[in-house]
Order: structure tokens, then C-alpha cells, then sequence
């Protein structure tokens, strides 16, 4: 599975979501679902899925799908375009 | 039902680890079978020690960082270093502290922000970056230091009593907002404790203290690290968002 796809099911697990509803422009807390506490388990899900730790201030700017991706990228984490 | 008291298997991480409290309370988990991290900004050599002491006495993994609590940066690495080391961290011990005792009038910007930046924004540091670890595994337990200035404050010590009741209510929100989580977070708050901090009072000053304190007598580390033990256990599971005096019947 590509590092896409595991971003995706990451998302659903912790955000609760239907996998089709993981899109580039899921964005924190416009979707309801990605709340404060649940952005905090999606931060855990991802350190773990990826084998990193994350700055806080990327935690804090991690504020859509797709710029989570942009975040990842800081870390090595690569994702096909 | 059998309880587990013991702390085989967990990683624990001291802050002001090799003296007084915290190095009691280092002894005491490393006793019950616990993995030590130990933090200092002290000499590295003296940091060595302890560690090669706990691993000799206790035959437990070990490890140390030497860096300033109050250091935001260095906090970072330390725990990005915890994490890829170790994987996972169970207990937070956030014990570093500094006192220095004035008089309202005469306190210098200098105390205000070096007692800030170590007794809060340290604390606030590491308990941030620990519950990050511990949210991985809904577990773990950060026990923070008070003291029964931040309580009940002490002629000399606005700036120490305002930044130790500045631990409370950053960890009773912690609590709020961990518990989810299954992270506790809990304070200790020693009365008149025979560390270093105490040593340095005038003779006066220290008899003084003595006959405030019920049960007449100081305090010793050990007793403080039992209580703390306590908190980071299993013994305490169904306890969070709490503060306990350790201070012999200092306040009742």
C-alpha cells in the first residue's frame, strides 16, 4: 500500500470517516468529525504509521488533507503526485 | 485481584534527576524494576554517575539528558531522541525545579524569568511533549511537582509560589484533557523536604519551619518518592487531576 493510501486509512481510523471521504481538501474543523481531541489521535496515528515525530507547530499547521502531505514531505515521508 | 505494583516494562523520565526528589524517586522506580531516563542540567559527569549507579545497584536500562527544562528546543530533542530509543514513555516525573527566595520589593527581572521559565514553562514543555508519546499507547502517568508554597504561598517566595500554583492549574487542565487518553496527570506538593533547596535557609529560619509541621520534624526525599511512586503505579489508576501534600501535617 502507498504511503497515499495509509495516509488515508489513518485519517478514516482516527477521524472516524468513511475512506471516500478522505479527500485533498479535508479540512480541521470544517469537517466536524476533525475535532481538537481527534487531531491529537490523528497526529499519534500518523508519528506512528511514519516513524516520526512532529514539531508542534507542524501539528498546529496540519490543517487539511493535503497540506498534511506538504508536512509529511518535511519528514520524508514521500507521496506520488 | 492482583494488583501490579510494580514498574517493570515501563519507561520512565525524571527531570531534575540526581539529587534530592528526584534522584530518590529515580532509586525508588528503578527498584521497582522500571527503565530510568534521567535529566539534568548539572555536570554531565555527576549525571553519568547516577546513571552507572542505578544500572550497577538496580540492574535497569538506563539513559540521561543533560539540557535546560526551560529550553524549548533542546526539550524537543530530548523526547525526539526518547522516542527513537525507546518507542514509547510511561512516566513523566516533572520534577525539575528552581527557588529563589525574595522579598516583594526587591525581586529582579532576572528570578521572575529564570524561576518562570524552569518551574512553568520547563514543566509545561515536557508534559507537552510527553503526552505526545503517551497518547500513542492511551496510557502513561505525569506526576508534577508543586510545593505547599504554591498552596498556601510564603513571605519571600511570591515568584516560586506563583509558578508552583501555576503547576496546579496546568495540571488539573492536563488532567481534563488527557483523561481520554488514559494519561493521568498528578501533583505532588512536599512541605519542608531535607534537600539542598532546605539546607539553604538561615538556622532561624529552619527551626521556624520545624515547629509549623505537626508531626515536628523534616521531611525526608524518600518519603516524597513513595508518594510519587504511588501516582506512577498502578496503584493509583482511577486517580487523576489531584494534588497531595507531603508536608507532615504542615497544613491541615
Amino acid at each position: 500500500m502507498d504511503n497515499s493510501q495509509q495516509l488515508k486509512e489513518a485519517f478514516s481510523k482516527s477521524l472516524e470517516l468513511d475512506i471516500k471521504d478522505i479527500t485533498d481538501d479535508l479540512a480541521y474543523s470544517v469537517n466536524k468529525q476533525w475535532d481538537s481531541i481527534r487531531h491529537m489521535n490523528l497526529v499519534a496515528e500518523i508519528e506512528d504509521l511514519f516513524d516520526i515525530m512532529m514539531d508542534t507547530e507542524d501539528i498546529i499547521d496540519m490543517s487539511s488533507f493535503a497540506k498534511t502531505k506538504e508536512i509529511l514531505g518535511k519528514y520524508d515521508v514521500k507521496f506520488d503526485t | 485481584m492482583t494488583l501490579n505494583s510494580t514498574l517493570e516494562g515501563k519507561i520512565a523520565f525524571i527531570t531534575g534527576g540526581t539529587r534530592g526528589i528526584g534522584w530518590a524517586t529515580a532509586k525508588l522506580f528503578a527498584c521497582k524494576g522500571a527503565t530510568i531516563i534521567l535529566n539534568s542540567i548539572s555536570d554531565e559527569s555527576v549525571l553519568h554517575a547516577r546513571v552507572e549507579e542505578l544500572q550497577t545497584k538496580f540492574g535497569v536500562k538506563c539513559d540521561s539528558f543533560s539540557y535546560d527544562v526551560g529550553d524549548r528546543e533542546a526539550v524537543k530533542e530530548c523526547y525526539a531522541a526518547i522516542f527513537k530509543r525507546f518507542k514509547r514513555l510511561d512516566i513523566l516525573v516533572n520534577n525539575a525545579g528552581v527557588l529563589n527566595s525574595s522579598l516583594l520589593g526587591m525581586i529582579t527581572s532576572e528570578n521572575i524569568d529564570h524561576t518562570i521559565n524552569t518551574n512553568v514553562k520547563g514543566m509545561l514543555y515536557n508534559m507537552q511533549s510527553a503526552s505526545r508519546l503517551m497518547t500513542r499507547n492511551h496510557s502513561g502517568s505525569i506526576i508534577n511537582l508543586s510545593s505547599i508554597m504554591g498552596r498556601f504561598g510564603a513571605e519571600g517566595q511570591t515568584v516560586y509560589a506563583g509558578s508552583k500554583a501555576a503547576v496546579i492549574g496546568m495540571s488539573c487542565s492536563a488532567a481534563k484533557e488527557l483523561a481520554a487518553q488514559n494519561i493521568r496527570v498528578n501533583v505532588v506538593a512536599p512541605g519542608f523536604i531535607d534537600t539542598e533547596m532546605a539546607n539553604e535557609i538561615p538556622p532561624e529560619k529552619f527551626q521556624e519551619r520545624i515547629e509549623s509541621i505537626k508531626m515536628n520534624r523534616i521531611g525526608t526525599p524518600d518519603e516524597v518518592a513513595n508518594v510519587i511512586y504511588f501516582f506512577a503505579s498502578d496503584l493509583s489508576t482511577y486517580v487523576t487531576g489531584q494534588v497531595l501534600g507531603v508536608d507532615g501535617g504542615m497544613v491541615i
